[in-house]
Parts: structure tokens; sequence; C-alpha cells
């Protein structure tokens, strides 16, 4: 017996049954980190391959949604921006909310998607779903980027807008942000593996999701309705866009207790991920 | 065969890999349910594929049972067996792509599997992005792949394109240049399952080349599977015969060659066809073949100059003005033999069964064992629709009746042609 746990630590990998309920090889991802890079790469050179307007379409999509949600919500409903110039409202809240839709949307068929090479050789699994959010995470800093052009025009025309402490706090926001995409996306692309329905469900239910966030309209609309804003603050996507929105305008209404709650969600939604996703992807080629 | 300093590289302990047969979940949520709510009402469950054997629902199956098996630092070692033996279960195994039931696999340094040479390759990528790509897939680092950048290119033959999308290659590069990054990647392990039937004759001896260097030279494992016996007498040191989810032989080439071709099973004369897979969509349904007998012997074990004779017994659905069958002859390595001529069985009307007894003339065949499978179909070859063919591999074996040729050499091929005839004789 002794001469055998002697000899585990002389073999590279041990192939077992799947037993544990966190059987992640971290290190074994570190690995693959030149694997993660290529895969955010090719991301981008498959998109926009054959394309006109090319890495254009990273700046456009936002900029006409801004626009259009400008003339409906703000034109033709008059919703409140919070006092906040309404192109940056909108604007602001797109974009954190679409940085968000990426990371569920397209990591949400992880499994059914790469099927064919999963079958085929074997690397870390995690390695897709997290090259996906970090595709959309430099999406999303471009377009952060555009996002401050509009601001510095928008400040130099003298605006009612102002930058507050809760910039400080954006870097840690928008990697939550990015993480509870990677956690619903993994948890969703787990279940597909089963159940298909799911990758139909999934574009429609982050749509609606959107309505359910004060992507927009602001928190402070549902002021007179304390049972709407309650449930609001239930949906853990509300304090990073009012968090983005009170750094760089300063209007917006966050609460300590709403992030927290949204770092707890976050932290849940991730582990339940990553556990759903280690249980599958040991089998799932038996399955799909 | 006692060698000295042996190092394993790879320990395999009572690998057991059990699959469910039968519906695994509808795939979508309606149809468990639909199953389900069928299942409640004592129903026949809709989704349930015809043809299929219902009395395995939800039964399992295992197609890899109880594998003890160590493989040495510097082997070539080979794996063959019949389809279904567990040859591939093997190696998904090994390579990490599914977990076993049951059992533990070591391994000993990187293994790197090039199950099907350009998978992970993309369309739109040029051929050096896709070298990186896949050279990460399959384990390798930035750096590493930097060095080894020019020898792949070289032997990939594919120097003038590499900075072209890979979906303007000719197949026959995109092959290449695939298993150009595979043969160099730097792991100790290599798996490989019937990739050298690759690229053109010249391409796959050099393949088969670089792959006996690995084993050889550089002193790493290569583990090989393949239904082609003469790269496994090329390329392998050692060979294991699995049969039915276990290892019936391990050891010489050679041995484990002949043993393979021997697990045939000759003893079998009557065969149940109603319940058993078929080889095409659709058939089965519109004719069904329900029984194969060989006639008037105990094993289907025929002389040369002896007739096979087959009964079998079959139905009609709908009318058919005229049925044609042919055989798809094969050796028992799997090799194509030949067809025989395609014979009408006549009209058919549904409602009875059918009993047709045919003799096959093996005259023609070398000593050895054979398979066919039965083609059953309507119009003529070339724009026929296939009425049936069961996944079932007939077996039969044909010895010589006459004695100047007692033993049938395997580089002989297959067909024994009748002597020549002699036109002229002068002297």
């Amino acid at each position: 017996m002794s001469e055998k746990t002697q000899n585990t630590a002389e073999w590279t990998a041990v192939v077992r049954p799947r037993t544990g309920w966190f059987d992640i090889d971290l290190a074994e991802l570190w690995r693959y980190r030149d694997l993660i890079g290529m895969f955010v790469k090719r991301n981008f050179t498959v998109l926009y391959k054959q394309t006109i307007l090319g890495p254009a379409w990273i700046i456009l999509n936002p900029l006409l949604t801004t626009v259009i949600f400008n003339v409906v919500f703000g034109g033709l409903a008059g919703l409140s921006t919070d006092g906040t110039p309404a192109f940056l409202f909108y604007m602001a809240g797109n974009t954190v909310w679409t940085f968000f839709a990426n990371c569920v949307n397209n990591t949400a068929n992880t499994f059914v998607a790469n099927s064919g090479v999963f079958g085929k050789v074997y690397f870390p699994r995690l390695t897709t779903p997290i090259s996906q959010v970090l595709t959309a995470l430099i999406n999303f800093l471009v377009q952060c980027a555009m996002f401050a052009c509009f601001w510095v025009y928008f400040a130099l025309t003298g605006a009612q807008m102002h930058l507050s402490l809760w910039v400080l706090a954006l870097p840690v926001v928008m990697l939550q942000v990015m993480l509870l995409g990677l956690g619903v996306g993994i948890i969703v692309s787990s279940l597909t593996t089963k159940y298909r329905d799911l990758a139909i469900a999934v574009g429609f239910g982050v749509q609606l999701w959107m309505y359910a966030s004060p992507v927009v309209y602001p928190v402070s609309m549902l002021n007179n309705s304390p049972r709407l804003q309650a449930l609001l603050q239930f949906n853990p996507m509300t304090a990073p866009i009012e968090v983005f929105r009170a750094a760089t305008l300063g209007g917006g209404t966050v609460t300590a207790w709403g992030v927290a709650y949204s770092l707890v969600f976050t932290a849940a939604a991730l582990v339940l991920g990553v556990v759903l996703f280690s249980r599958i992807e040991k089998t799932f080629m038996d399955t799909v | 065969m006692q060698k000295t300093e042996k190092t394993p590289v790879i320990e395999i302990e009572g690998l057991k890999k059990q699959y469910k047969l039968g519906q695994i979940g509808g795939g979508t949520l309606t149809h468990d349910l639909q199953s389900w709510w069928a299942r409640v009402r004592g129903k026949e469950d809709p989704n349930t594929i015809i043809g299929t054997d219902t009395r395995l629902y939800g039964q399992t199956f295992m197609a890899l049972n109880g594998v003890d098996l160590t493989v040495y630092k510097g082997e070539a070692l080979g794996i063959i067996g019949r389809n279904g033996a567990g040859k591939s279960t093997l190696l998904k195994l090994l390579t990490r792509i599914t977990a076993p039931t049951e059992g533990e696999i070591r391994i000993k340094g990187r293994i790197s599997s090039m199950l099907e040479v350009g998978t992970g390759f993309n369309n739109e990528m040029t051929g050096r992005e896709n070298i990186y790509m896949n050279g990460a897939i399959l384990g390798m680092s930035r750096a590493e792949i930097d060095a080894k950048l020019p020898q792949i290119i070289e032997f990939s033959e594919c120097g003038d394109f590499i900075d072209t999308p890979v979906k303007r290659y000719s197949s026959g590069m995109f092959v290449k240049l695939a298993f150009a990054v595979a043969a160099h990647l730097d792991s100790e392990i290599l798996v490989m399952d019937e990739v050298l039937a690759v690229g053109d004759m010249k391409f796959q001896q050099k393949c088969l080349g670089k792959m006996s260097n690995v084993a050889n030279e550089d002193g790493r494992t290569v583990l090989y599977v393949s239904h082609n016996m003469s790269t496994i007498r090329q390329l392998c040191t050692r060979c294991i015969v699995l049969d039915q989810g276990r290892i019936i032989f391990d050891g010489d080439v050679e041995k484990a060659i002949a043993i393979y071709m021997d697990t045939t099973d000759v003893n079998v004369v009557h065969y149940d066809l109603r319940k058993v897979g078929r080889m095409n969509v659709g058939a089965g349904q519109r004719l069904r073949l329900e029984s194969l007998r060989f006639l008037g012997k105990e094993s289907s074990v025929f002389a040369d100059n002896e007739p096979v004779r087959v009964q079998i017994q079959w139905r009609v659905t709908e009318p058919f003005a005229g049925i044609n069958m042919k055989m798809n002859l094969h050796a028992r390595d799997s090799s194509p033999v030949g067809i025989t001529h395609p014979v009408n069985l006549g009209a058919a009307e549904p409602g009875r069964l059918y009993t047709t007894v045919f003799e096959f003339d093996p005259a023609m065949l070398g000593a050895g064992q054979y398979y066919f499978y039965l083609d059953v179909f309507d119009g003529v070859i070339g724009s026929a629709v296939c009425l049936d063919k069961p996944a079932v591999e007939f077996a039969f074996e044909v010895t010589p009746s006459d004695m100047s040729i007692p033993e049938w050499a395997p580089g002989w091929g297959r067909i024994h042609f009748p002597p020549v005839k002699l036109v002229e004789a002068e002297g």
C-alpha cells in the first residue's frame, strides 16, 4: 500500500471515475493559458472575416442601439434619465448590459457548439467559456472607450453630470458582471447537454431580463412603487448598472445592500456553474 | 520478453466503461415528458427508435469490462479488435474525453491524441494560425510551437500556402497539415486512431516512417488502433486484442493478428434479424429480413467446391413488382472482397412470410474466413433504393478441397482464380 501511494506522485495524470463535486484543476487551466489567448483571437478572426466593416461593428452596434433607445424610450415614451444626458444614460446602460448579455449568450452553448472538438481531444473545457467572456471583455473595453469619447464631448458642452467616487469601484464591479455572465452561461451550457430547449430559451430570456434591469429606465423611476423597486433589487444586474451610471454620470440609486447582494449572487452562480460544469464535462460526450 | 529497465508510462487497472442503452433522454424536455406520459399510460414510447431492441430499454452495456494493462516507455502498442470490441472507448478514456465508470488509469507524461486529424482546425484561419491553434489544443505552449514551426511547415508540404485560409486548401493539404502538427508534438505518449488512412501513398509512407521514428529513436510511446493489419505489422512492437470489452491477448504482433482474425464466430448458423439494427436509414421498414440460416450445416464452414446454401425469410409491408438482392463479401480483416451480381427475388405482397433459399459458390475464394452483408434493394445498382440491410456480419469459412494448395498465404489476396487455360502447347 505504501509503495502505491509513493508512486502516485510520479504520475502526471490519473484518470478516475467522476467523483468529487469540485473537480476542476486550476493549475492545468493555467498551463493552457496560451490556448485561451488563441481562442480569444479566433473568436475575433472568425466573427469579422469577410465583413466589410469588420471590427467597426463593435462600435456601430451599441451606437445604433443607443440612438434607438434615445428615440423610443427617451423621446417617444419620455422616460426619466435621472437628470443626466439621455444619450449617455442609455449608452451607459446598454454598454454594461451588452457586456453581460454577450457573456451569457456566448458561453451558454459551450458544450453543444464545441462537441466536435470536445469529442476528439482533451483540453480543459473551461478554456472555451473563459475565452468567450474575455472576448466580451475586449468588446466591452472598446465600447467603454467610445463611451468616454462621448462623455468628454458632453462634458465640454457643459451637460449636467459629474464623476463620482464609485469610479474607483468600477473595475471590480465590471469584473463581477463578467463573472456573473460566466456563471449563468456555464450553468445554462451544462443543462443544455441534456435539454436543448434551454439553448432556445436563453437568447429570449436574456432579452426579457434586460427589461427587468434598469437599462432603459433608472431605478429612481420606480420610487413611488416600492414593490416593483424591491423586486428590481432582486435582480443581480441592477446594482452593477446603477454603479456604472453613478460613477460616470453622477445619477443612479446605489445601495450598499444592493451591491453586496449582487456580489453574493455572483459568487453563488459562479460556484454552482463551475460545480455543474465539472460534473458534466467528464461524461457529456456520452449524452450529447 | 524480459527486458531490463522497463518503465511503465501507462497503468490501467480494472477499467470499466458502462453505457446506457436505449433512450438517454430525448434531448428536449418535451420529449422526456412525452416518454414519461406514454409509460404512465402503458402505451408505446413515441420516441423509441423503430427497429431498436426494446428489450434492452434502460439496460446498460459494458463497452469496457475490466481492462488491466501496462504500457512501457518506447513501446509501439497496437490495439486491434472487431467493431464494438471497445478500442475507441479505451482511447477515449486514455485521452480523457470521457470518464470511466470504474477503475483507474495512471499516465506518466503528456498524452496527445490524433484521433481524427484536423479537428479544431478553423476554416477561416490561415495555415499558420491553425498550426498555433491546433498545437495549443493539443497542449503545446506558444514557445514550443514557435520552435517547431519550420519543421511542421516543411513536413506538411504546404509551405507556399501557409498564410492562406485553410478553407482554400485541398482536402489532401488539409490533412497533411493536420498530421504534421500532431506528429511534431512533444508529448511522451501519442495515441492514434486510424489516422494513417490519409493523404496519398507517398505521404502515408512518410507518416508511417515518422511514427516508427517517434517510437524507436525518440523513446516515445505510441498507441495505435487500426483495422489495417499491414500498418500494425509495420509499426507496432506489441499488440493487444480486444474482444467484448476485455483484453483476450497481449503480446507478439503476429500472434495477435492471427487471434484477431480467428475471433469470428463460424459456429452460428442461424441469425434472428427481426430486432437487430440496420445499416441504412429507413432500411427494414418496407421490407424486413426476419431470419437467415446456413442450411445443412452445424457450423458455417464450407469446402471451396461445396455451395454455401442460405435460407432467408422476409416480409413486405407494401406490394413490390421485383426486388433485387446482392451479397457484399468481406474478408475477416474487413477488407472488401467483392459483391455478387444482383438476383431478382420476384414480386411480393404484404401479409405473407416469404422463404427464399439461395446458393453461393465459394470456388473463387481463397481458403480463410469471410463474412457478408445482405443488401436487398429496389431498382438497379446506381439508382437503387435500399430496402433492407441488416447490420450483421454473416460469417463463414472456406476450406480447401484440393490439397494441392493446403494453406492460403495472406499475401495472395482473396481470389482463387481457376487455372489458366492452355490454348497452345508446342514442343
